[in-house]
């Protein structure tokens, strides 16, 4: 068991729900509420990451975020190393290639609060800030909750883009996925059964937490 | 313009993407009622009263202070107009108790007396005992409530209701607009209430005003506007029963009368300076205005106007009988409702001829 990665994985998964939380918010409403002319490619866009192998995502990101590239020009300058084989150039990653995964179920919550119930909270006098706080979010929960689970069970067992940018640097950028492909590469059957057992149960969870919220908005409204 | 204190005026214009052109005055007290068929942009004006939508074009002030003004470049967020706004569905906060909704829009009072105010309020709609219910394990009709008082917790210098009487069961139905009625006679703020059923803007309203595809087009006190409306377009959408087309034959101020033809036949009615001979008009009698010849004796009015015909349609409703009598001479329909006692006592019946007297000073001239 690779204790090191294991840690690694789970504190990119928290990194990532960290950032993706607020992103998720505001994208998810803005698309569950806004009309405009660009839309469907922004949906689009954001989706790609569903149905793009993982190792041309991870590609894409190796160039963007290289050495080369303006990106990883700016971040080389300021931080002194190189953003790709990083775990900040991991965790940018982790983040582009989660977007789908945070802001769908965000954005499904968002469009199941009415109009009128947020034109209400303008009548009554809330701010934007305290509707957000007191109407939409407590509404739109499970949703946020979910994104969020979906989030870290998913960079949990991410394999293919982490290895594109990450490498498999242990302590640095190796994450449990990899170390699991490790160990199956070095016939350490035991160490990747441990690993892969851990990553299901994890994945269990996640999905069990997903339904459980989701059911129990259904029977409340019931 | 100069409204009086506290009054709502509005004057919006539009071409789209809903196209609006709408003149409404309420003042302060008075309950008006926006009548129109659905798609008339009813809501959407409401809505722009209450700043959640803003149209191109026009002024929204209470009391003369401008809360929309396009030229002057002023439109107020929803939060500084301080509008109650009782939604169609309510719009409660579902995650809510009927307590913590009303709380919601307590904000200006200080957080210690909020509890105590939203009680009150809770209470003054007859729903003591149901505070701490959430909305879903609530009635519409006291689901309504809830909507009503919390729409009145901000201290609302308008009160705007959306259809809120549409949701509910009829007998709820009628429960609830004995409460507002009774409720109103407290407010002093102008009062929007926006329907599509001409019975409860005539009941709850002091005023009504027909919305036609975005377009106000009349104004009036429900009983004027119903006897006189505008023209044949505010006639057919208050759902007059009696309105056929005409032509002007004279008008003599001098025996103040109008000389008109229709139903194949002259027709006398009070004199209407509006039209010359000749004018092609629209013209409505109500049925209040049509009197059955009895076969006994003369009854009154009868030398009127007087129009034969044959019942086309005779259905008896309760203790009334509701009858289409055709026209003799172009087969055009009258409706008229007769007690049904009346219509025994002249043997009314499918196919049998009668004659009615179409009465002048209810006969009402208009434009196309």
């Amino acid at each position: 068991m690779d204790w090191a990665a294991l840690r690694l994985s789970l504190e990119l998964a928290a990194w990532t729900m960290l950032v993706l939380l607020p992103v998720g918010i505001a994208l998810g409403r803005v698309l569950a509420w806004k009309r405009f002319a660009w839309k469907p490619l922004a949906e689009g866009l954001l989706a790609a990451p569903l149905v793009l192998p993982p190792t041309v995502l991870g590609y894409y990101l190796l160039m963007s975020l290289g050495a080369a590239s303006p990106v990883g020009q700016w971040f080389e300058s300021v931080f002194g190393r190189t953003l790709v084989f990083s775990f900040e150039g991991l965790l940018v990653a982790s983040v582009v290639f989660n977007l789908p995964f945070a802001i769908q179920p965000m954005q499904r919550a968002f469009e199941t609060i009415p109009r009128d119930v947020r034109d209400a909270a303008a009548c009554c006098g809330l701010t934007r800030w305290q509707a957000l706080k007191r109407i939409e979010l407590p509404l739109a929960w499970p949703g946020i909750l979910s994104g969020m689970v979906m989030t870290f069970a998913h960079t949990m067992g991410e394999f293919g883009v982490v290895l594109m940018v990450g490498g498999s640097i242990p302590g640095e950028t190796r994450t449990v996925a990899i170390a699991i492909y490790d160990s199956v590469q070095s016939f350490d059957d035991a160490a990747a059964g441990v690993m892969s057992a851990v990553l299901l149960g994890m994945s269990l969870v996640a999905m069990a937490v997903v339904y459980a919220t989701g059911s129990r908005k259904d029977s409340r409204r019931g | 313009m100069a409204e009086p204190a506290g009054g709502l005026e509005v004057r919006l214009a539009q071409a789209g993407p809903i196209p609006l052109d709408v003149r409404l005055d309420c003042a302060a007290g008075e309950v008006l009622a926006l009548v129109g068929p659905s798609g008339s942009g009813k809501s959407t004006v409401l809505r722009c009263i209450a700043g959640v939508l803003r149209a191109k074009t026009g002024r929204i002030a209470v009391g003369g202070e401008a809360w929309f003004d396009s030229e002057a470049r002023i439109s107020l967020a929803p939060r500084a107009r301080t509008v109650g706004f009782v939604f169609q569905n309510y719009a409660l906060f579902p995650h809510m108790s009927a307590q913590a909704n009303v709380e919601a829009a307590l904000g200006h009072v200080a957080a210690p007396a909020r509890a105590g105010r939203a009680r009150a309020l809770l209470d003054r709609v007859n729903l003591k005992g149901l505070e701490s219910r959430r909305p879903w394990e609530l009635s519409g009709g006291q689901q309504q409530r809830v909507a009503v008082a919390r729409a009145l917790a901000r201290d609302p210098r308008v009160l705007l209701l959306d259809e809120p009487f549409s949701a509910v069961d009829r007998s709820t139905r009628q429960i609830l607009y004995r409460e507002l009625a009774s409720l109103r006679r407290d407010l002093a703020m102008p009062v929007v209430l926006v329907t599509h059923d001409l019975d409860e803007a005539a009941m709850l309203a002091d005023r009504m005003s027909i919305l036609h595809r975005g377009r106000t087009l009349q104004a009036a006190p429900p009983h004027a506007l119903m006897a006189r409306p505008a023209n044949s377009l505010v006639a057919r959408l208050v759902d007059l029963k009696n309105v056929f087309r005409g032509k002007v034959l004279s008008s003599d101020a001098g025996t103040g009368t109008t000389l008109l033809e229709g139903l194949g036949q002259r027709l006398e009615c009070v004199l209407d300076a509006r039209f010359a001979a000749g004018a092609e008009v629209s013209w409505a009698i109500p049925g209040s205005h049509v009197i059955l010849h009895r076969r006994d004796r003369p009854s009154r009015g009868e030398r009127e106007n007087p129009v034969r015909g044959v019942i086309a349609d005779f259905l008896p409703l309760g203790e009334n009988v509701s009858t289409v009598i055709a026209i003799e001479a172009t087969g055009e329909r009258l409706q008229v409702t007769f007690p049904l006692h009346v219509a025994r006592r002249n043997g009314l019946e499918s196919g049998a001829e009668v004659v009615v007297s179409l009465l002048r000073d209810g006969i009402h001239l208009m434009p196309d």
